[in-house]
Protein backbone atom coordinates (compact mmCIF):
# COMPACT_ATOMS: atom_id res chain seq x y z
CA UNK A 1 0.00 0.00 0.00
CA UNK A 2 2.67 2.42 -0.99
CA UNK A 3 0.06 4.54 -2.64
CA UNK A 4 -1.50 5.42 0.71
CA UNK A 5 1.88 6.57 1.99
CA UNK A 6 1.47 9.77 0.05
CA UNK A 7 -0.36 12.27 2.25
CA UNK A 8 -1.86 13.96 -0.80
CA UNK A 9 -3.38 10.71 -2.02
CA UNK A 10 -4.77 10.06 1.45
CA UNK A 11 -6.19 13.57 1.56
CA UNK A 12 -7.81 13.20 -1.85
CA UNK A 13 -9.36 9.86 -0.89
CA UNK A 14 -10.66 11.38 2.34
CA UNK A 15 -12.22 14.31 0.51
CA UNK A 16 -13.77 12.09 -2.13
CA UNK A 17 -15.19 9.76 0.52
CA UNK A 18 -16.83 12.61 2.40
CA UNK A 19 -18.21 14.16 -0.79
CA UNK A 20 -19.62 10.83 -1.92
CA UNK A 21 -21.75 10.52 1.22
CA UNK A 22 -22.43 14.19 1.91
CA UNK A 23 -23.78 15.12 -1.52
CA UNK A 24 -26.72 12.67 -1.76
CA UNK A 25 -27.61 13.34 1.87
CA UNK A 26 -27.29 17.03 1.06
CA UNK A 27 -30.04 16.60 -1.54
CA UNK A 28 -32.43 15.66 1.27
CA UNK A 29 -31.16 18.59 3.31
CA UNK A 30 -32.01 20.85 0.36
CA UNK A 31 -35.39 19.26 -0.43
CA UNK A 32 -36.51 19.29 3.18
CA UNK A 33 -35.12 22.78 3.83
CA UNK A 34 -32.96 21.46 6.63
CA UNK A 35 -29.91 23.63 5.91
CA UNK A 36 -29.90 25.15 9.37
CA UNK A 37 -30.45 21.75 10.88
CA UNK A 38 -27.27 20.52 9.23
CA UNK A 39 -25.44 23.61 10.41
CA UNK A 40 -26.61 23.15 13.99
CA UNK A 41 -25.63 19.49 14.05
CA UNK A 42 -22.19 20.36 12.70
CA UNK A 43 -21.63 23.20 15.16
CA UNK A 44 -22.64 21.03 18.09
CA UNK A 45 -19.89 18.59 17.18
CA UNK A 46 -17.16 20.88 18.53
CA UNK A 47 -18.68 20.16 21.94
CA UNK A 48 -18.33 16.49 21.04
CA UNK A 49 -14.64 17.02 20.32
CA UNK A 50 -14.15 18.58 23.76
CA UNK A 51 -16.05 15.80 25.49
CA UNK A 52 -14.20 13.11 23.57
CA UNK A 53 -10.85 14.59 24.55
CA UNK A 54 -11.75 14.99 28.19
CA UNK A 55 -13.18 11.48 28.53
CA UNK A 56 -10.48 10.02 26.36
CA UNK A 57 -12.74 8.37 23.82
CA UNK A 58 -12.37 8.55 20.08
CA UNK A 59 -13.23 11.88 18.46
CA UNK A 60 -15.49 10.02 16.03
CA UNK A 61 -17.58 8.55 18.87
CA UNK A 62 -17.77 11.87 20.75
CA UNK A 63 -18.82 13.81 17.68
CA UNK A 64 -21.34 11.17 16.63
CA UNK A 65 -22.92 11.16 20.09
CA UNK A 66 -23.25 14.95 20.38
CA UNK A 67 -24.45 15.34 16.82
CA UNK A 68 -27.14 12.74 17.48
CA UNK A 69 -28.05 14.35 20.81
CA UNK A 70 -28.28 17.74 19.11
CA UNK A 71 -30.46 16.46 16.31
CA UNK A 72 -32.86 14.66 18.66
CA UNK A 73 -33.08 17.70 20.93
CA UNK A 74 -34.05 19.86 17.97
CA UNK A 75 -36.65 17.34 16.83
CA UNK A 76 -38.07 17.09 20.34
CA UNK A 77 -38.23 20.84 20.90
CA UNK A 78 -39.62 21.67 17.47
CA UNK A 79 -43.16 22.94 17.48
CA UNK A 80 -43.19 23.94 21.13
CA UNK A 81 -43.70 27.62 20.70
CA UNK A 82 -40.43 28.51 18.99
CA UNK A 83 -39.93 28.91 15.28
CA UNK A 84 -37.56 26.31 13.91
CA UNK A 85 -34.94 28.81 12.76
CA UNK A 86 -34.90 30.50 16.17
CA UNK A 87 -34.53 27.19 17.94
CA UNK A 88 -31.73 26.06 15.63
CA UNK A 89 -29.97 29.40 15.92
CA UNK A 90 -30.06 29.21 19.71
CA UNK A 91 -28.89 25.61 19.86
CA UNK A 92 -26.25 25.83 17.11
CA UNK A 93 -24.45 28.85 18.45
CA UNK A 94 -24.75 28.01 22.10
CA UNK A 95 -23.42 24.51 21.56
CA UNK A 96 -20.54 25.94 19.55
CA UNK A 97 -19.84 28.41 22.36
CA UNK A 98 -20.10 25.74 25.04
CA UNK A 99 -17.80 23.56 22.99
CA UNK A 100 -15.20 26.28 22.65
CA UNK A 101 -15.36 27.01 26.39
CA UNK A 102 -15.15 23.31 27.22
CA UNK A 103 -12.07 22.94 25.04
CA UNK A 104 -10.36 25.75 26.98
CA UNK A 105 -10.84 23.79 30.21
CA UNK A 106 -8.84 20.92 28.84
CA UNK A 107 -5.45 21.50 30.46
CA UNK A 108 -2.49 19.43 29.46
CA UNK A 109 -3.99 18.46 26.15
CA UNK A 110 -2.54 20.36 23.28
CA UNK A 111 -5.22 20.67 20.68
CA UNK A 112 -5.24 22.67 17.56
CA UNK A 113 -8.70 24.21 17.57
CA UNK A 114 -8.27 25.43 14.02
CA UNK A 115 -7.92 21.83 12.88
CA UNK A 116 -11.43 21.08 14.14
CA UNK A 117 -13.01 24.31 12.99
CA UNK A 118 -11.59 24.23 9.46
CA UNK A 119 -10.43 20.66 9.08
CA UNK A 120 -6.98 19.22 8.66
CA UNK A 121 -7.27 17.10 5.56
CA UNK A 122 -3.53 16.89 4.95
CA UNK A 123 -3.09 15.15 8.31
CA UNK A 124 -5.49 12.32 7.46
CA UNK A 125 -3.94 9.01 8.45
CA UNK A 126 -4.78 5.47 7.36
CA UNK A 127 -7.00 5.01 10.42
CA UNK A 128 -8.87 8.21 9.57
CA UNK A 129 -9.33 6.99 6.03
CA UNK A 130 -10.86 3.77 7.29
CA UNK A 131 -13.27 5.72 9.51
CA UNK A 132 -14.21 8.13 6.72
CA UNK A 133 -14.86 5.43 4.12
CA UNK A 134 -16.59 3.21 6.65
CA UNK A 135 -18.87 6.06 7.72
CA UNK A 136 -19.49 7.12 4.12
CA UNK A 137 -20.39 3.56 3.13
CA UNK A 138 -22.77 3.35 6.08
CA UNK A 139 -24.49 6.60 5.10
CA UNK A 140 -24.83 5.50 1.48
CA UNK A 141 -26.17 2.13 2.57
CA UNK A 142 -28.74 3.84 4.84
CA UNK A 143 -29.86 6.14 2.03
CA UNK A 144 -29.99 3.26 -0.46
CA UNK A 145 -32.04 1.13 1.89
CA UNK A 146 -34.56 3.83 2.84
CA UNK A 147 -34.51 5.76 -0.44
CA UNK A 148 -38.15 5.36 -1.47
CA UNK A 149 -39.53 5.82 2.02
CA UNK A 150 -37.33 8.88 2.57
CA UNK A 151 -38.48 10.45 -0.70
CA UNK A 152 -42.13 9.79 0.08
CA UNK A 153 -41.84 11.24 3.56
CA UNK A 154 -40.00 14.24 2.11
CA UNK A 155 -42.78 14.80 -0.40
CA UNK A 156 -45.60 14.77 2.13
CA UNK A 157 -45.96 13.18 5.60
CA UNK A 158 -49.60 12.25 5.04
CA UNK A 159 -48.80 10.50 1.76
CA UNK A 160 -46.21 8.54 3.70
CA UNK A 161 -48.72 7.59 6.39
CA UNK A 162 -51.21 6.43 3.80
CA UNK A 163 -48.48 4.18 2.34
CA UNK A 164 -47.66 2.74 5.76
CA UNK A 165 -44.45 4.72 6.19
CA UNK A 166 -43.77 6.50 9.47
CA UNK A 167 -42.33 9.93 8.58
CA UNK A 168 -40.79 10.31 12.03
CA UNK A 169 -38.80 7.16 11.52
CA UNK A 170 -37.51 8.47 8.20
CA UNK A 171 -36.60 11.72 9.91
CA UNK A 172 -34.58 9.69 12.41
CA UNK A 173 -32.81 7.89 9.55
CA UNK A 174 -31.80 11.23 8.08
CA UNK A 175 -30.74 12.50 11.50
CA UNK A 176 -28.52 9.48 11.97
CA UNK A 177 -27.03 9.86 8.49
CA UNK A 178 -26.40 13.53 9.17
CA UNK A 179 -24.63 12.79 12.44
CA UNK A 180 -22.46 10.21 10.65
CA UNK A 181 -21.52 12.64 7.89
CA UNK A 182 -20.63 15.32 10.43
CA UNK A 183 -18.51 12.85 12.36
CA UNK A 184 -16.53 11.77 9.31
CA UNK A 185 -16.29 15.19 7.68
CA UNK A 186 -14.89 17.04 10.68
CA UNK A 187 -11.34 16.04 9.80
CA UNK A 188 -11.75 17.01 6.16
CA UNK A 189 -13.49 20.39 6.14
CA UNK A 190 -14.03 21.15 9.84
CA UNK A 191 -17.27 21.95 11.67
CA UNK A 192 -17.74 25.38 10.15
CA UNK A 193 -17.73 24.16 6.56
CA UNK A 194 -19.49 20.78 6.77
CA UNK A 195 -22.83 22.27 5.81
CA UNK A 196 -21.19 23.57 2.64
CA UNK A 197 -20.26 20.04 1.57
CA UNK A 198 -23.88 19.03 2.12
CA UNK A 199 -25.59 21.93 0.41
CA UNK A 200 -23.43 23.30 -2.38
CA UNK A 201 -23.01 20.17 -4.56
CA UNK A 202 -26.73 19.40 -4.21
CA UNK A 203 -27.71 22.94 -5.13
CA UNK A 204 -25.29 22.90 -8.06
CA UNK A 205 -26.79 19.64 -9.34
CA UNK A 206 -30.37 20.89 -9.39
CA UNK A 207 -30.45 22.57 -12.85
CA UNK A 208 -29.26 19.39 -14.60
CA UNK A 209 -31.54 16.85 -12.92
CA UNK A 210 -35.02 15.65 -13.91
CA UNK A 211 -35.35 13.04 -11.17
CA UNK A 212 -34.23 12.87 -7.53
CA UNK A 213 -31.85 10.00 -8.29
CA UNK A 214 -30.09 11.93 -11.01
CA UNK A 215 -29.78 14.94 -8.75
CA UNK A 216 -28.13 12.82 -6.06
CA UNK A 217 -25.74 11.24 -8.57
CA UNK A 218 -24.77 14.56 -10.15
CA UNK A 219 -24.33 16.09 -6.68
CA UNK A 220 -21.99 13.26 -5.72
CA UNK A 221 -19.94 13.78 -8.90
CA UNK A 222 -19.71 17.53 -8.35
CA UNK A 223 -18.80 16.98 -4.70
CA UNK A 224 -15.98 14.62 -5.61
CA UNK A 225 -14.77 17.01 -8.28
CA UNK A 226 -14.75 19.85 -5.74
CA UNK A 227 -12.91 17.72 -3.18
CA UNK A 228 -10.13 16.53 -5.48
CA UNK A 229 -9.86 19.75 -7.46
CA UNK A 230 -9.93 21.92 -4.35
CA UNK A 231 -7.13 19.91 -2.85
CA UNK A 232 -5.04 20.41 -5.95
CA UNK A 233 -5.70 24.14 -5.89
CA UNK A 234 -4.69 24.23 -2.24
CA UNK A 235 -1.43 22.49 -3.16
CA UNK A 236 -0.65 24.78 -6.08
CA UNK A 237 -1.57 28.07 -4.42
CA UNK A 238 -0.59 27.07 -0.90
CA UNK A 239 -4.03 27.84 0.53
CA UNK A 240 -5.89 26.07 3.38
CA UNK A 241 -7.31 22.80 2.00
CA UNK A 242 -10.82 22.66 3.50
CA UNK A 243 -11.81 26.20 2.50
CA UNK A 244 -10.26 25.68 -0.96
CA UNK A 245 -12.53 22.67 -1.51
CA UNK A 246 -15.57 24.74 -0.54
CA UNK A 247 -14.41 27.60 -2.79
CA UNK A 248 -14.25 25.29 -5.79
CA UNK A 249 -17.67 23.87 -4.92
CA UNK A 250 -19.02 27.42 -4.82
CA UNK A 251 -17.47 28.15 -8.23
CA UNK A 252 -19.15 24.99 -9.60
CA UNK A 253 -22.43 26.20 -8.14
CA UNK A 254 -22.05 29.60 -9.82
CA UNK A 255 -21.27 27.94 -13.15
CA UNK A 256 -24.22 25.55 -12.87
CA UNK A 257 -26.62 28.37 -11.97
CA UNK A 258 -25.51 30.28 -15.06
CA UNK A 259 -25.89 27.14 -17.17
CA UNK A 260 -29.31 26.60 -15.62
CA UNK A 261 -30.46 30.04 -16.73
CA UNK A 262 -29.25 29.34 -20.27
CA UNK A 263 -31.00 25.94 -20.29
CA UNK A 264 -34.24 27.53 -19.10
CA UNK A 265 -34.25 30.18 -21.80
CA UNK A 266 -33.46 27.58 -24.45
CA UNK A 267 -36.43 25.47 -23.42
CA UNK A 268 -38.80 28.39 -23.79
CA UNK B 1 -80.88 4.12 -6.50
CA UNK B 2 -79.28 1.50 -8.78
CA UNK B 3 -76.74 -0.69 -7.02
CA UNK B 4 -73.26 -1.01 -8.40
CA UNK B 5 -73.42 -4.24 -10.35
CA UNK B 6 -71.62 -7.07 -8.62
CA UNK B 7 -70.70 -4.97 -5.62
CA UNK B 8 -71.74 -6.55 -2.37
CA UNK B 9 -72.69 -3.92 0.15
CA UNK B 10 -72.74 -4.10 3.87
CA UNK B 11 -69.13 -4.76 4.75
CA UNK B 12 -67.60 -1.74 6.41
CA UNK B 13 -64.11 -0.84 5.29
CA UNK B 14 -63.57 1.63 8.08
CA UNK B 15 -65.55 2.24 11.19
CA UNK B 16 -65.02 5.07 13.61
CA UNK B 17 -66.41 4.47 17.04
CA UNK B 18 -66.81 7.51 19.28
CA UNK B 19 -63.63 8.99 17.79
CA UNK B 20 -62.22 11.87 19.81
CA UNK B 21 -59.10 13.78 18.75
CA UNK B 22 -57.40 16.49 20.76
CA UNK B 23 -54.66 18.78 19.50
CA UNK B 24 -52.66 20.60 22.16
CA UNK B 25 -55.59 20.87 24.58
CA UNK B 26 -58.21 21.61 21.91
CA UNK B 27 -60.79 18.98 21.20
CA UNK B 28 -61.08 18.94 17.42
CA UNK B 29 -63.36 15.95 17.13
CA UNK B 30 -65.56 14.48 19.80
CA UNK B 31 -67.57 11.27 19.74
CA UNK B 32 -67.61 10.79 15.98
CA UNK B 33 -69.06 7.47 14.89
CA UNK B 34 -69.07 6.69 11.19
CA UNK B 35 -68.96 3.60 9.02
CA UNK B 36 -67.84 3.50 5.42
CA UNK B 37 -69.26 0.65 3.40
CA UNK B 38 -67.78 -0.91 0.30
CA UNK B 39 -68.39 1.05 -2.85
CA UNK B 40 -70.21 4.07 -1.39
CA UNK B 41 -69.36 7.72 -1.76
CA UNK B 42 -69.37 9.55 1.56
CA UNK B 43 -68.82 13.27 1.61
CA UNK B 44 -67.94 15.17 4.74
CA UNK B 45 -68.94 18.82 4.69
CA UNK B 46 -68.36 21.38 7.37
CA UNK B 47 -67.02 24.90 7.93
CA UNK B 48 -63.33 25.67 8.30
CA UNK B 49 -61.89 24.27 11.49
CA UNK B 50 -64.71 21.75 11.85
CA UNK B 51 -62.25 18.84 11.91
CA UNK B 52 -62.79 17.50 8.39
CA UNK B 53 -59.12 16.99 7.63
CA UNK B 54 -58.54 15.65 11.13
CA UNK B 55 -61.19 13.04 10.44
CA UNK B 56 -59.52 11.94 7.22
CA UNK B 57 -56.10 11.88 8.80
CA UNK B 58 -57.45 9.68 11.59
CA UNK B 59 -58.87 7.30 9.00
CA UNK B 60 -55.51 6.88 7.25
CA UNK B 61 -53.77 6.50 10.61
CA UNK B 62 -51.75 9.70 10.56
CA UNK B 63 -53.35 10.78 13.84
CA UNK B 64 -53.80 8.76 16.97
CA UNK B 65 -57.26 9.08 18.52
CA UNK B 66 -57.28 10.35 22.10
CA UNK B 67 -60.59 8.56 22.64
CA UNK B 68 -62.71 6.02 20.82
CA UNK B 69 -61.40 3.82 18.07
CA UNK B 70 -60.70 3.60 14.37
CA UNK B 71 -61.10 0.12 12.92
CA UNK B 72 -59.95 -0.67 9.41
CA UNK B 73 -60.61 -3.89 7.51
CA UNK B 74 -57.43 -5.96 7.59
CA UNK B 75 -55.13 -5.13 4.64
CA UNK B 76 -57.38 -2.29 3.57
CA UNK B 77 -55.96 -0.67 0.44
CA UNK B 78 -56.30 3.09 0.74
CA UNK B 79 -55.68 5.53 -2.08
CA UNK B 80 -55.07 8.96 -0.61
CA UNK B 81 -55.34 12.24 -2.50
CA UNK B 82 -54.01 14.94 -0.17
CA UNK B 83 -55.47 18.41 0.20
CA UNK B 84 -52.55 20.06 -1.42
CA UNK B 85 -49.10 18.84 -2.07
CA UNK B 86 -46.42 21.43 -2.13
CA UNK B 87 -43.52 20.08 -4.12
CA UNK B 88 -40.44 22.05 -3.35
CA UNK B 89 -38.98 23.48 -6.56
CA UNK B 90 -35.59 22.19 -5.42
CA UNK B 91 -36.89 18.63 -5.85
CA UNK B 92 -36.76 17.48 -9.48
CA UNK B 93 -39.54 15.00 -10.04
CA UNK B 94 -41.20 13.76 -13.20
CA UNK B 95 -44.79 12.59 -13.08
CA UNK B 96 -43.60 9.08 -13.96
CA UNK B 97 -41.11 9.03 -11.08
CA UNK B 98 -43.72 10.41 -8.71
CA UNK B 99 -46.01 7.49 -9.49
CA UNK B 100 -43.28 5.07 -8.41
CA UNK B 101 -43.20 6.47 -4.88
CA UNK B 102 -42.92 4.63 -2.59
CA UNK B 103 -43.55 1.43 -4.56
CA UNK B 104 -42.10 1.04 -8.03
CA UNK B 105 -44.75 0.38 -10.63
CA UNK B 106 -44.38 -0.85 -14.19
CA UNK B 107 -44.67 1.60 -17.08
CA UNK B 108 -47.85 -0.16 -18.17
CA UNK B 109 -49.47 0.19 -14.77
CA UNK B 110 -48.39 3.83 -14.57
CA UNK B 111 -49.83 4.81 -17.93
CA UNK B 112 -52.98 2.85 -17.14
CA UNK B 113 -53.50 4.81 -13.94
CA UNK B 114 -52.74 8.12 -15.68
CA UNK B 115 -55.26 7.24 -18.37
CA UNK B 116 -57.84 6.33 -15.73
CA UNK B 117 -57.32 9.64 -13.99
CA UNK B 118 -57.56 11.58 -17.23
CA UNK B 119 -53.88 12.54 -17.22
CA UNK B 120 -52.74 10.29 -20.04
CA UNK B 121 -50.05 12.44 -21.64
CA UNK B 122 -48.31 13.88 -18.59
CA UNK B 123 -45.81 11.13 -17.69
CA UNK B 124 -42.67 12.98 -18.78
CA UNK B 125 -43.62 16.35 -17.30
CA UNK B 126 -42.06 17.86 -14.18
CA UNK B 127 -44.44 17.89 -11.20
CA UNK B 128 -43.62 21.53 -10.47
CA UNK B 129 -44.66 22.55 -13.98
CA UNK B 130 -48.22 21.17 -13.88
CA UNK B 131 -51.38 23.25 -13.71
CA UNK B 132 -53.70 22.84 -10.73
CA UNK B 133 -56.08 20.51 -12.56
CA UNK B 134 -53.30 18.40 -14.05
CA UNK B 135 -51.65 18.13 -10.64
CA UNK B 136 -54.84 16.84 -8.99
CA UNK B 137 -55.29 14.25 -11.74
CA UNK B 138 -51.75 13.04 -11.23
CA UNK B 139 -52.43 12.75 -7.49
CA UNK B 140 -55.56 10.79 -8.34
CA UNK B 141 -53.58 8.52 -10.68
CA UNK B 142 -51.08 7.84 -7.93
CA UNK B 143 -53.86 6.99 -5.49
CA UNK B 144 -55.30 4.54 -8.04
CA UNK B 145 -52.06 2.56 -8.39
CA UNK B 146 -52.70 0.54 -5.27
CA UNK B 147 -56.04 -0.57 -6.73
CA UNK B 148 -57.70 0.96 -3.68
CA UNK B 149 -60.78 -0.30 -1.90
CA UNK B 150 -61.14 3.15 -0.39
CA UNK B 151 -60.24 6.38 -2.14
CA UNK B 152 -59.76 9.31 0.22
CA UNK B 153 -59.84 12.87 -1.08
CA UNK B 154 -59.10 15.86 1.12
CA UNK B 155 -60.44 19.06 -0.47
CA UNK B 156 -59.10 17.69 -3.71
CA UNK B 157 -60.49 20.50 -5.84
CA UNK B 158 -59.15 23.39 -3.83
CA UNK B 159 -57.68 25.95 -6.17
CA UNK B 160 -59.50 24.63 -9.22
CA UNK B 161 -62.04 26.81 -10.97
CA UNK B 162 -65.69 25.78 -11.16
CA UNK B 163 -65.54 23.85 -14.46
CA UNK B 164 -62.22 22.37 -13.38
CA UNK B 165 -63.57 20.95 -10.15
CA UNK B 166 -66.78 19.75 -11.79
CA UNK B 167 -64.69 17.89 -14.35
CA UNK B 168 -62.53 16.45 -11.58
CA UNK B 169 -65.54 15.14 -9.68
CA UNK B 170 -66.89 13.60 -12.86
CA UNK B 171 -63.56 11.82 -13.20
CA UNK B 172 -63.86 10.50 -9.63
CA UNK B 173 -67.36 9.27 -10.32
CA UNK B 174 -66.13 7.55 -13.48
CA UNK B 175 -63.26 5.93 -11.61
CA UNK B 176 -65.64 4.71 -8.94
CA UNK B 177 -67.80 3.12 -11.61
CA UNK B 178 -64.75 1.44 -13.13
CA UNK B 179 -63.04 -0.01 -10.08
CA UNK B 180 -65.91 0.02 -7.58
CA UNK B 181 -63.96 1.56 -4.72
CA UNK B 182 -65.56 3.44 -1.85
CA UNK B 183 -64.86 7.17 -1.79
CA UNK B 184 -64.48 9.29 1.31
CA UNK B 185 -64.09 12.96 0.57
CA UNK B 186 -64.10 16.30 2.21
CA UNK B 187 -65.28 19.34 0.35
CA UNK B 188 -66.58 22.85 0.35
CA UNK B 189 -68.22 22.72 -3.03
CA UNK B 190 -71.55 21.61 -1.79
CA UNK B 191 -73.65 21.37 -4.91
CA UNK B 192 -71.12 19.26 -6.84
CA UNK B 193 -70.63 17.03 -3.86
CA UNK B 194 -74.31 16.66 -3.22
CA UNK B 195 -74.85 15.37 -6.73
CA UNK B 196 -72.22 12.66 -6.51
CA UNK B 197 -72.58 11.39 -2.95
CA UNK B 198 -74.49 8.46 -1.54
CA UNK B 199 -74.26 9.90 1.91
CA UNK B 200 -73.36 13.31 3.27
CA UNK B 201 -71.99 13.85 6.74
CA UNK B 202 -72.23 17.33 8.15
CA UNK B 203 -69.39 17.89 10.58
CA UNK B 204 -68.64 20.59 13.11
CA UNK B 205 -66.45 19.03 15.76
CA UNK B 206 -69.10 16.36 15.99
CA UNK B 207 -71.53 14.91 13.48
CA UNK B 208 -74.40 17.38 13.21
CA UNK B 209 -76.44 15.37 10.78
CA UNK B 210 -75.95 12.77 8.13
CA UNK B 211 -77.90 10.95 5.50
CA UNK B 212 -78.83 11.09 1.85
CA UNK B 213 -77.85 14.40 0.21
CA UNK B 214 -81.41 15.66 0.04
CA UNK B 215 -82.05 14.85 3.67
CA UNK B 216 -78.94 16.65 4.84
CA UNK B 217 -79.53 19.70 2.67
CA UNK B 218 -82.89 20.23 4.31
CA UNK B 219 -81.80 19.39 7.85
CA UNK B 220 -81.98 22.35 10.26
CA UNK B 221 -78.47 21.55 11.58
CA UNK B 222 -77.07 21.85 8.09
CA UNK B 223 -78.88 25.14 7.47
CA UNK B 224 -77.62 26.48 10.75
CA UNK B 225 -74.07 25.81 9.58
CA UNK B 226 -74.26 26.81 5.94
CA UNK B 227 -77.36 28.98 5.77
CA UNK B 228 -79.96 28.54 3.07
CA UNK B 229 -77.78 29.99 0.34
CA UNK B 230 -76.77 26.56 -0.86
CA UNK B 231 -80.36 25.81 -1.74
CA UNK B 232 -79.79 27.86 -4.86
CA UNK B 233 -76.89 25.68 -5.88
CA UNK B 234 -78.88 22.56 -5.28
CA UNK B 235 -81.72 23.96 -7.36
CA UNK B 236 -79.33 24.71 -10.18
CA UNK B 237 -78.22 21.14 -10.09
CA UNK B 238 -81.83 19.91 -10.04
CA UNK B 239 -82.52 21.93 -13.11
CA UNK B 240 -79.71 20.13 -14.93
CA UNK B 241 -81.19 16.85 -13.86
CA UNK B 242 -84.67 17.65 -15.12
CA UNK B 243 -83.22 18.85 -18.35
CA UNK B 244 -81.28 15.68 -19.01
CA UNK B 245 -84.27 13.63 -18.00
CA UNK B 246 -86.36 15.15 -20.77
CA UNK B 247 -84.26 13.91 -23.64
CA UNK B 248 -83.64 10.33 -22.80
CA UNK B 249 -79.87 10.18 -22.97
CA UNK B 250 -78.08 6.92 -22.34
CA UNK B 251 -75.70 7.76 -19.54
CA UNK B 252 -76.26 7.15 -15.90
CA UNK B 253 -78.20 9.64 -13.83
CA UNK B 254 -78.78 7.28 -10.97
CA UNK B 255 -77.09 9.28 -8.33
CA UNK B 256 -78.77 12.46 -9.40
CA UNK B 257 -82.14 10.78 -9.08
CA UNK B 258 -81.45 10.18 -5.48
CA UNK B 259 -80.54 13.78 -4.84
CA UNK B 260 -83.71 15.01 -6.42
CA UNK B 261 -86.14 12.60 -4.89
Amino acid sequence: MTLLDDFLIRAALAGIGVALAAAPLGCFVVWRRMAYFGDATAHASILGVALALSFDVSIFAGVLATALAMATTVSALAGRGYAMDTLLGVLAHSSLAFGLVAVSFLSGVRIDLMAYLFGDILAVGRGDLAVIWGGAALVLALLWWRWSALLTATLNPDLAHAAGIDPRREQMVLTLALALVVAVAIKVVGVLLIAAMLLIPAAAARPFAATPERMAAIAALLGMLAASGGLQLAFVFDTPAGPSIVCLAAALFAASSAAGVVLQSHRR
Amino acid sequence: MPEMPGKPRGMSLVSLNGLTVTYGGNTVLSGVSLKIQEGEIVTVVGPNGSGKSTLLRSVIGALKPSGGSVTRTPHLRIGYVPQKLHIDPTLPLTVRRFLSLPVRVSDTRASEALEQAGAGNLAARQMSGLSGGQFQRVLLARALLSNPQLLILDEATQGLDQPGSAAFYQQIEKVRQEIGCAVLMVSHELHVVMAASDRVVCLNGHICCEGAPEHVASAPEYRALFGTGTQGALALYRHEHNHSHDHDCGHDHGRQHEAAE
